[in-house]
């Protein structure tokens, strides 16, 4: 039976499309748009101070499009001006120091591909299989191509002393929650940026417009929007998101601070639950995605079988430094059950483990950096669901 | 000095790069290197920042108290400027409302089930609950409490986790003397150690265990919102551009009903008393972190209230009212506005709504002025 859409002239190869201008600043096509942010209303008591989250499982490549990479807010999305933007930096520095936004533009600024991963990504899986999605268990994590100033030109700029040892960077931001971090002086130091623009373009109002900072390979509170303040300090400031959130409880109650680094971790983002396969047997392309804070990944193995057996993955590209590596297993599906997980290794010789040995070391009430090997259940008839295995 | 922790022995933070190396001078290598910058590296951009510049945004407290103002504020004053300010969200008793942060209690749970983590159970510093408070509080209205007022919500919370008698006073005098429960609770990160070390080895490609079973799935649970072929649950979020489409849908309706409305008189007739919307505008403070209303008002945790004087109760149609305020019937003027806000819990009981109640009836006649102003 010859196919209509070939034997027919259709409308759209007849009539006009859309003239250029339509659409000013584009959005996708609507039959793609159901590829958005989700927010999962029981998690927090409002949307001003949550968390949504990115639809990786419908991503490809490894930048996430802005529009649709997570927020994380603690008090709302701000509207703050380029003209009424300031970054004070003060403490022990020569000249405490005020810029404008037009002088962060003056300033030698440097490109560089980093992913940001909230800490609490795949933290409600802690207790067990819990949220139906890669998006949802794993999509409080983006992708970018930052461009920024390094963070020691703008302390060098107040007449930083030198010291390192000891000193503590306490960075905080313009909104009303001010969400204030400590960082050690080495790290702020070593590759932190302070970002004005994101992809290419103004960072969104959701991405800290008009300057936020970047903390490569820790994690995501840390990157403060909005930044308005970095001070240089003897001990860090121990502030709320430092001590009574971002800290990881142990089984003997005793908790971990200064929990920073993102370790290496990865998540097959198709099939899964929101991408069940739809194409019947034959060809199959398995794909997710991997990264560590350490450093690069240097392998992912997929395994079919619940990690009885494993196959090493093609990367599609060389990994970046603390950046989203794509990762392809090429295959013949034909109906059998699977049971598919991924498995990161990184430069340091990390392997990414399975939730069996985080629960030995942390217990079962730790919530931050849940980076544990993720099980999707394939059925037969290409569903998917997120399950634990033994 | 702020010295307070140390900086930890062996920091996880070891990137490939590191530091530029300081010269003798103090000077760095790697900045003086770039074409426009000076002997020194630097641009000269940028400057000074002034004393009161500088005393506006520096406000962080140490953990030795270092960064406090002058100040005292005791528990029975605490008590009362909790409620005015916190309660809504928190609880009378520091106990917490719904989704919203307790504060209190959970005293020797950190090794159990579910530890329930407050302020007296888990926050190992002082410090860090004035800083917070002072800095980021009340939500929705940050940075309006005075540093008495600090004080005095610091004290209030220490009494309600039994660790101060009803006679404490907090001051900037004796804060550094507090030692709070969980203070040696913490310790430095040890994935390096106790983790690291495991799990760096060459991973098992074949015949790495004998069986695969499933020991839990995720629809049992059923917590998914309600998107990619899983059940959702009831209370699963509606895409954005639904969301808005509808709340538009809804603010064009309300202005109808407002004039059918028996209370039309005071609704749409009355003038505006312009000072008490005023003073209206301040009482509302207190009610904007769960209800928005004005141009581009939304749904929150509370309903819009564009129109709301004057409408019919819950009659916002996409907002998921409790059962009996659904069921409760009327209109909401004047007078079930003044009954309602009283004493919310009483007039609609089961209602959603987690606030305390406005204690003084003019503070009712000023937002209800303020509500009137949005018709």
């Amino acid at each position: 039976e010859p196919d209509p859409l070939i034997t027919e002239v259709q409308e759209w190869a007849s009539s006009f499309g859309d003239g250029v201008d339509a659409t000013p600043y584009g959005l996708p096509i609507k039959y793609e748009d159901d590829v958005i942010r989700r927010n999962v209303e029981w998690l927090t008591a409002d949307t001003i101070s949550s968390i949504n989250f990115t639809p990786i499982h419908a991503l490809d490549g490894t930048i996430t499009p802005t529009g649709c990479a997570f927020e994380r807010h603690h008090s709302g999305a701000i509207e703050l001006k380029k003209e009424d933007y300031r970054l004070m930096i003060n403490g022990l520095v020569d000249t405490p120091m005020v810029f404008s936004y037009e002088d962060l533009e003056r300033f030698p600024r440097e490109n560089h591909v980093y992913f940001c991963e909230c800490a609490a990504n795949t933290g409600m899986e802690w207790a067990g299989a819990q949220l139906n999605g890669a998006q949802f268990t794993h999509g409080m994590i983006h992708n970018m191509e930052y461009s920024g100033i390094p963070v020691r030109t703008l302390l060098n700029e107040a007449g930083w002393n030198g010291e390192v040892e000891g000193k503590w960077l306490y960075v905080e931001g313009a909104d009303a929650s001010s969400n204030g971090r400590s960082i050690p002086l080495e790290k702020a130091l070593d590759d932190c940026l302070v970002a004005i623009k994101a992809n290419g373009e103004a960072l969104r109002k959701e991405h800290g417009y008009p300057a936020r900072l970047v903390v490569p390979g820790w994690e995501g509170n840390m990157w403060v929007k909005w930044i308005r303040r970095m001070e240089i300090t003897d001990g860090p400031i121990e502030s709320r998101e430092e001590t009574s959130k971002y800290t990881d409880t142990l089984a003997d109650g005793t908790s971990r601070k200064w929990t920073w680094v993102m370790d290496a971790k990865s998540v097959v983002t198709s099939p899964s639950p929101q991408m069940p396969i739809t194409h019947g047997h034959g060809p199959l392309v398995i794909t997710g995605m991997a990264w560590t804070g350490h450093g690069r990944i240097t392998r992912v193995d997929v395994s079919k079988d619940g990690g009885k057996t494993w196959e090493t993955a093609r990367l599609a590209a060389d990994a970046g430094n603390k950046a989203l590596v794509r990762f392809y297993l090429d295959t013949e599906w034909n109906g059998e059950e699977m049971f598919l997980q991924s498995r990161a290794m990184d430069e340091t010789g990390y392997v990414q483990p399975t939730k069996a040995q985080l629960r030995e070391v942390r217990g079962l009430n730790s919530i931050y950096h849940n980076n544990c090997i993720q099980t999707w259940w394939v059925k037969p008839n290409g569903e998917a669901e997120n399950v634990e295995v033994s | 000095d702020r010295n307070i922790a140390g900086f930890p022995e062996n920091p996880p933070t070891m990137a490939a790069l590191p530091a530029p190396e300081p010269a003798s001078s103090g000077l760095l290598v790697g900045v003086a290197e770039a074409a426009t910058a000076d002997a020194d590296g630097k641009f000269g951009l940028g400057r000074a920042a002034l004393p009161e510049e500088v005393a506006a945004w520096n406000v962080d407290v140490s953990p030795d108290g270092t960064g406090l103002p002058e100040g005292s504020g005791d528990v029975w004053t605490g008590e009362s400027v909790f409620e005015e300010n916190c309660a809504s969200c928190h609880g009378s008793f520091a106990e917490g409302v719904g989704n919203w942060p307790k504060l209190a209690g959970g005293d020797g749970t950190l090794d159990h089930d579910d530890p329930l983590k407050t302020v007296g159970s888990y926050w190992p510093y002082l410090s860090t609950v004035w800083d917070y408070v002072h800095r980021s509080m009340p939500f929705g209205a940050a940075q309006t409490l005075t540093p008495d007022e600090v004080y005095a919500i610091t004290a209030y919370i220490l009494y309600s986790n039994d660790l101060v008698d009803d006679d404490f006073e907090l001051s900037n005098e004796n804060f550094a003397e507090f030692e709070m429960p969980n203070a040696d609770g913490f310790i430095v990160d040890d994935r390096a150690e106790t983790e690291y070390t495991q799990w760096r080895s060459e991973p098992c490609m074949e015949n790495c265990k004998e069986s695969v079973e499933i020991t839990m799935r995720a629809t049992v649970l059923d917590v998914t919102p309600d998107e990619g072929g899983a059940e959702g649950s009831e209370e699963a979020a509606a895409p954005a551009e639904e969301t808005a489409t509808e709340v538009a849908a809804v603010a064009e309706e309300a202005a109808p009903a407002a004039e059918e409305a028996p209370a039309e008189e005071m609704a749409a007739a009355a003038p505006i008393d312009e000072a008490l919307a005023a003073e209206g505008e301040k009482v509302f403070r207190k009610c904007k972190a769960c209800h928005q209303v004005g141009d581009g008002a939304k749904n929150r945790t509370g309903p819009v209230l564009n129109g709301v004087v004057g409408r019919p109760v819950a009659a916002v149609e996409d907002f998921k009212y409790s059962r009996s305020m659904a069921e409760h019937g009327g209109t909401w003027d004047n007078e079930t506005l003044h009954a309602y806000l009283a004493d919310p819990r009483g007039y609609v009981k089961g209602t959603k709504m987690a606030f305390a109640g406005l204690k003084k009836p003019e503070d009712i006649d000023a937002v209800v002025e303020y509500l009137r102003s949005f018709q």
